[in-house]
């Protein structure tokens, strides 16, 4: 499968493919016993030698995803401290802080994420004609994916801190009296997770959007839908299975919160996420075991959230929105 | 079932950016009729059809529905009906939900709204299929729902933007003549959009020709087919044989020369005597003649189509030209013919296209 096969050979072409695979074709289909041969049987089935091609990324799937769960898993079944298998889970659901991290977690969570479909969806249906200057209107808005959660939680430190500018043109124009508390607790973290997770959410709606054949909403316009009507009638249907799975990307990237909950959250009380609790678990405490478990919990909300949000999604219209139905 | 007795395009001009999609499309449509615009892609037929039905802003002109102006209305005032060339049928909706939502959007009461969506169905033969979405359906069924939808508003226009062009031969006949059925039946007056002059002959009332967004001709079927404003119009409207000439003597039935050979022609820009000229005869004019004393254009044959009851046969003159003719003898490659064809049937153009003056144009038919 080096790049010297490159002389006309499939791409899949390999000596040490499996069994007679790597072998020059049979003359003709072999129909002598009524059935078609095995190659051709599973050909239909989508086994042939491309198949091969796959095998990097599964390989790299077993070795850096599957392994390492597994590991987890099972780590997370055997306590440090004893007690039985479930012993870390137990700990965890019955202590009140414990358990509480998954509730902060949450109502971080889902609202960013929410924050961030809602205002994708006008930021996309604005942008998604081309118009002069579209290019850098969407580059700023893709801009934040570039800085890093780090630089934005400095940059929010410094803008809306007590002194920044925010807090300063609020105090100026007479809006406020004393400067709002905007970093080092909650509202923070939100906005960190707004801006950082917007430009996702943003590309994803957009490509969602453009996606739809804007004949649709012509016709709809032809039958006396107004504008209204043919978002509420045309675009949100067929838009919402698509907003379905922006959220539940968004959801994902703000439940494994960290960097900002640290930086400019208050770790020790409001913002006390679930992966700041797996990370003293392993790393303060050093009891991996427990680590594991947490995050494993952390895992089981995530997929807990994002099955409901597929179910309600497998209730949508999800078919082709390319207009010839 | 017209609400309307004229609707009148005066100068409707749309451009894009520097190019001018549409330059000036005046036009008077009574109530009833059906207009065929057509033209080859990049005509500015279909920016004309969005103009009307509001889908896009005109940059010149006004457009008055019994006097009154509605070039700004938005589309969904306008209470045109439209059929979209892909038929941009709601895919997330049933049959039913597609023909029934222009209903919905006008609130007619659910009731009345089940009985016409239930009649609308029942006349483009989808009573079956309501419950179905778009994607079980065929391209010809979806067609059907499409037109369905644009009707059962019982609008004052029905625009059609190349509805036949996605279907395969067969369909398309079927559903043309369905088309006329329905126009026939419900005198909805139309404007249809097509590049395919067969089916505009067939469809309309009336055609305009249009070519890079200029009026060519505006007329009957029988005008437009028999007397092609010009040159252009001609080879649109299947005159494929299309000669370099010269004029020898002008007048109403100049005599011209091509490839050495003197023919009768019927003049149509006026031209002088000496003139270079373009000649166009259609394929089933021109016959093989057996002309003892040597007359007609001599020419080889070169390819021989078979065509059931006749052979289409493209020959080349002494001096290259190529040109068509049909012919029930029997004829191969290299054969020699002389070629002959009724004066009144041979048109002779100027070389290069002269606008249309638009007093000829501009003339509503007078048709009930």
């Amino acid at each position: 499968m080096s790049a010297a096969d490159a002389g006309g050979a499939p791409p899949g072409h390999a000596g040490s493919g499996p069994g007679a695979a790597g072998g020059p074709p049979p003359p003709a289909p072999a129909h002598t016993g009524g059935r078609p041969a095995l190659r051709h049987r599973l050909a239909e089935r989508g086994v042939d030698r491309t198949l091969l091609l796959a095998a990097p990324g599964v390989l790299f799937l077993v070795v850096l995803f599957c392994y390492p769960l597994l590991y987890g898993v099972g780590l997370s079944f055997q306590p440090q401290k004893g007690g039985g298998a479930l012993a870390n889970y137990r700990r965890f659901f019955g202590d009140p802080y414990l358990r509480g991290t998954i509730w902060t977690t949450l109502r971080l969570a889902v609202p960013a994420a929410l924050v961030n479909c809602l205002a994708a969806v006008p930021v996309a249906f604005r942008t998604r004609a081309p118009f002069r200057g579209r290019r850098l209107v969407t580059t700023l808005l893709v801009m934040p994916i570039t800085l890093g959660t780090v630089l934005t939680a400095e940059g929010l430190l410094g803008y809306l801190g007590p002194n920044g500018w925010f807090n300063k043109a609020l105090l100026g124009i007479g809006l406020v009296d004393h400067p709002l508390d905007l970093v080092h607790n909650y509202w923070g973290v939100l906005a960190s997770l707004v801006i950082t997770g917007f430009p996702f959410s943003y590309l994803l709606t957009l490509s969602y959007l453009t996606g739809i054949d804007p004949s649709l909403e012509q016709a709809a316009a032809t039958l006396g839908a107004a504008r209204r009507h043919r978002f509420r009638y045309i675009l949100l249907p067929l838009l919402a299975p698509g907003l379905a799975i922006t959220f539940c990307l968004s959801f994902v990237l703000a439940f494994a919160v960290f960097p900002s909950a640290q930086l400019v959250g208050d770790p020790r009380g409001s913002t006390h996420v679930i992966s700041i609790e797996a990370y003293q678990a392993a790393f303060q405490s050093f009891d991996y075991s427990m680590g594991s478990a947490i995050a494993m919990i952390m895992a089981a909300v995530m997929l807990a959230v994002v099955a409901i949000v597929l179910a309600w999604r497998s209730l949508l219209y999800r078919g082709a929105t390319g207009g010839k139905g | 079932m017209s609400h309307f007795s004229t609707l009148r395009l005066e100068g409707v001009a749309r451009s894009f950016g520097a190019h001018r999609a549409l330059a000036g499309l005046d036009l008077e449509i009574s109530g009833g009729e059906f207009i065929a615009l057509l033209g080859p892609s990049g005509c500015g037929k279909s920016t004309a059809l969005n103009c009307l039905a509001g889908l896009l802003p005109l940059t010149g002109g006004a457009i008055l529905l019994d006097g009154r102006r509605i070039d700004r209305l938005a589309p969904e005032r306008r209470g045109f009906g439209m059929v979209f060339q892909n038929y941009a049928l709601f895919p997330h909706m049933t049959v039913r939900g597609n023909v029934g939502f222009g209903l919905k959007m006008a609130r007619v009461p659910k009731a009345e709204a089940a009985r016409r969506v239930a009649e609308a169905l029942e006349l483009v033969h989808l009573a079956d299929q309501a419950h179905k979405r778009p994607g079980q359906l065929s391209g010809g069924q979806q067609q059907r729902v499409a037109i369905a939808r644009a009707i059962v508003l019982e609008p004052r226009l029905v625009l059609m933007d190349e509805p036949l062009s996605n279907l395969d031969a067969a369909l398309r006949l079927e559903m043309r003549a369905e088309i006329r059925r329905l126009h026939q039946r419900l005198g909805l007056t139309t404007v249809y959009v097509t590049h395919d002059q067969e089916e505009a002959l067939s469809l309309a009332d009336r055609l305009v020709v249009l070519r890079d967004g200029r009026t060519q001709q505006i007329g009957t079927p029988e005008e437009v087919y028999a007397t092609p404003a010009n040159r252009y119009v001609a080879s649109f409207m299947g005159y494929r044989t299309m000669l370099d000439a010269t004029v020898v003597t002008g007048g109403e039935r100049p005599l011209i020369e091509v490839a050495g050979t003197r023919l009768t022609g019927q003049d149509r820009d006026g031209l002088p005597a000496g003139a270079r000229a373009a000649v166009a005869v259609r394929p089933e004019d021109l016959d093989v003649t057996e002309d003892a004393a040597g007359g007609g254009l001599p020419a080889t044959v070169e390819v021989v189509e078979y065509h059931g009851r006749e052979l289409a046969v493209q020959a080349r003159l002494a001096d290259g030209q190529s040109v068509h003719f049909r012919t029930g003898s029997r004829l191969a490659p290299d054969d020699g013919v002389r070629l002959a064809a009724p004066p009144e049937r041979v048109l002779v153009f100027a070389p290069d296209d002269t606008p249309v003056p638009a007093s000829a144009a501009a003339r509503p038919a007078a048709r009930t």
